[in-house]
């Protein structure tokens, strides 16, 4: 059986220290948890603000996880890893 | 002594807070102009009290005057927004089409799910209020609700924390802002979120008061920091035709026209009586008890400007238009001629049909379509039924400023709650307003029911002070003969009194040459 990717959009408002912290929050989680199973992009909101009013983004940093079904949206720095390991529904090692 | 005059610099006066005209109906009278340009006014309210309406009508009415706006809703959707202010007329779609409104929505959605992981602000909101703003060169802004978004997000410190940096921005973009927040009580503290302080350089406070069984909508401007506004609760209504309109009592200035012009009673005996008709510009009470012939005093009223060719307007609170016609056709005055002819409209309306609020606006609207010359209510004490004492006194003061601004003569009727003597509301409220008041009241004499009218006062004129029977018949009223030997008829317990007293009243006042040792003898 072949996994869905993860299909991730993380919304920043500048290089603010806390977006660093979050894009490499991100990037840790993903190459630990999803290594060449994910697709994620960054958008900074400062440049593309059409696409954070489309997305109704209210707090930054977002991280939207459009895929695999359901959307799900996380708020903050990623910094409560275990949170978002769970809020991503990453089946993590030990259960496959 | 310089130096008191040097603390003054006149080359600051004009550098202070200036106001934006808002073109809400009476509130840039309130706020003495409008509210303060650029920086953000707190609109405080219960549930009901029209905040989002207000928010809405805010950049309607900017709109109108070519400044675009941008709403940031936090609680209703976008198209619940539009379809609900559809109903005033207002076609936000369009405008968002044109590119003149536009939305930031940051209302919930219960399907995406929030999960907060970590550190985090507002600064994606910032970014896109900033974006719409810039997008469509908005000068005003509206955000409701500020409640909402702490329902949102679980940390309120960061939420307080963003409201701040949220005005900071509003305020760099150089918008003039209403943002909207719910209160729990009508008369209890502004704050139920601990940020209004912040944003508190200005506060409206928008009540929805149950007062005796009836609803009344006001508007407070509680503080606008470094200028001026006028003080205390405004009345207000939310009318589809016209959206939210206040009601301002100090608009009434004592700087009416007046004129020496005098116009016909519509009774010549009357007008003898008052020295060759009313000032043009006035306003008469008629105070009278039910069947003493007010009514008839007002068709009187307006066959006489009718036939002067002005052009008359009737608000009928008591009887239908029928018996108003019917009436007068008794009297000799064909009231369905002059409606066709144009010099007449008469509106009749139950009082119970809508609040006072609503009647006030709606005779503002029909004076200004009809613009007449004189203008008749009958009766005003009929709308006392619709409202509380307070609501009332304000509509008076209202209406009779309103038409004394647009130069008419105004002639309202008001009906004693009792048959003999007596005063009513009515009188208790308008009496100081009105430039003359005349008294229509029973007398009983000898068993018989008889009329007597008197002129009580008339601003500006001599006026005979007798108290004169009057009688009516089918050409209509008749004044007489004053009452010679009576007292206490205003009172409502008119005496007889003996010829001798009356003698001797007489010379009491006589200019004696022998004496005072002559009088008081009959």
């Amino acid at each position: 059986m072949t996994e869905m990717k993860h299909i991730l959009r993380l919304y920043i408002t500048g290089r603010t220290a806390r977006s660093e912290r979050a894009i490499a929050n991100l990037h840790s989680i993903c190459e630990n948890e999803l290594k060449g199973k994910y697709e994620m992009e960054v958008v900074d909101v400062l440049e593309q603000p059409q696409l954070a009013e489309n997305e109704k983004i209210l707090a930054t940093p977002t991280l939207v996880k459009r895929l695999p079904p359901p959307l799900r949206r996380l708020i903050g720095d990623l910094s409560d890893i275990d949170k978002v390991i769970l809020g991503l529904d990453i089946r993590t090692h030990d259960e496959q | 002594m310089n130096t008191l005059i040097e603390i003054k610099d006149p080359g600051i006066l004009g550098s202070g807070i200036s106001k934006l005209v808002t073109g809400i109906g009476g509130l840039d009278h309130v706020g003495d102009g409008g509210l303060p340009r650029g920086r953000t006014t707190l609109v405080a309210g219960s549930a009901g009290s029209a905040k989002t309406v207000m928010a809405a009508q805010f950049l309607v009415q900017g709109i109108a005057m070519g400044e675009p706006g941008v709403f940031v809703t936090f609680e209703e959707k976008p198209e619940d927004i539009r379809r609900n202010m559809a109903s005033f007329g207002w076609n936000i779609a369009r405008w968002e089409s044109e590119g003149t409104w536009a939305f930031v929505d940051v209302s919930t959605d219960v399907e995406n799910e929030r999960l907060e992981v970590g550190q985090y602000d507002l600064g994606a909101l910032m970014a896109r209020i900033e974006h719409a703003v810039r997008k469509t060169g908005a000068r005003r802004v509206s955000v409701d609700s500020l409640g909402a978004i702490f329902s949102q997000l679980n940390e309120a410190n960061v939420v307080r924390h963003e409201i701040h940096r949220i005005c900071q921005v509003l305020k760099e973009l150089e918008v003039t802002a209403i943002i909207t927040s719910e209160r729990v009580e009508e008369y209890g503290p502004i704050a139920r979120y601990g940020v209004e302080e912040f944003v508190a350089d200005n506060v409206i406070i928008l009540r929805n008061i149950l007062e005796e069984e009836k609803r009344r909508r006001t508007l407070e401007v509680l503080k606008f920091r470094g200028t001026t506004h006028h003080k205390g609760e405004f009345p207000f209504t939310v009318r589809p035709e016209s959206g939210m309109v206040v009601m301002p009592l100090s608009a009434i200035e004592l700087k009416q026209k007046s004129t020496m012009l005098r116009v016909s009673s519509g009774n010549d005996e009357l007008d003898a009586m008052c020295q060759g008709g009313f000032f043009r510009d006035s306003i008469i009470l008629v105070s009278g008890a039910t069947g003493t012939g007010k009514t008839l005093m007002v068709t009187e009223f307006i066959n006489g400007g009718a036939e002067k060719g002005e052009r008359c307007l009737l608000f009928a609170f008591e009887e239908s238009r029928e018996q108003l016609f019917r009436n007068a056709i008794g009297w000799g005055v064909d009231f369905e001629k002059m409606e066709r002819e144009g010099k007449l409209k008469v509106v009749c309306e139950y009082p119970e049909v809508m609040a006072l609020e609503d009647h006030q606006l709606r005779m503002r609207r029909i004076i200004d379509e009809f613009k007449p010359n004189r203008i008749a209510v009958d009766s005003l004490s009929a709308l006392e039924r619709v409202s509380t004492y307070k609501g009332f006194r304000e509509f008076v003061l209202g209406i009779t400023s309103f038409i004394k601004h647009s130069e008419m003569s105004g002639l309202f009727t008001s009906t004693t709650p009792t048959l003999m003597g007596g005063t009513s509301i009515t009188e208790a409220h308008i009496s100081t307003i009105t430039d003359s008041i005349i008294l229509l009241r029973y007398v009983e004499i000898l068993g018989e029911m008889r009329r007597g009218l008197t002129v009580l006062k008339m601003r500006g004129s001599m006026h005979d002070k007798s108290i004169r029977e009057y009688v009516i018949d089918n050409q209509g009223m008749h004044i007489r003969q004053p009452f010679r030997k009576l007292s206490g008829i205003l009172a409502g317990h008119p005496t007889q009194i003996h010829e001798q007293e009356i003698e001797r009243l007489d010379k009491m006042f006589e200019r004696d040459p022998l004496g005072p040792n002559n009088g008081g003898r009959g």
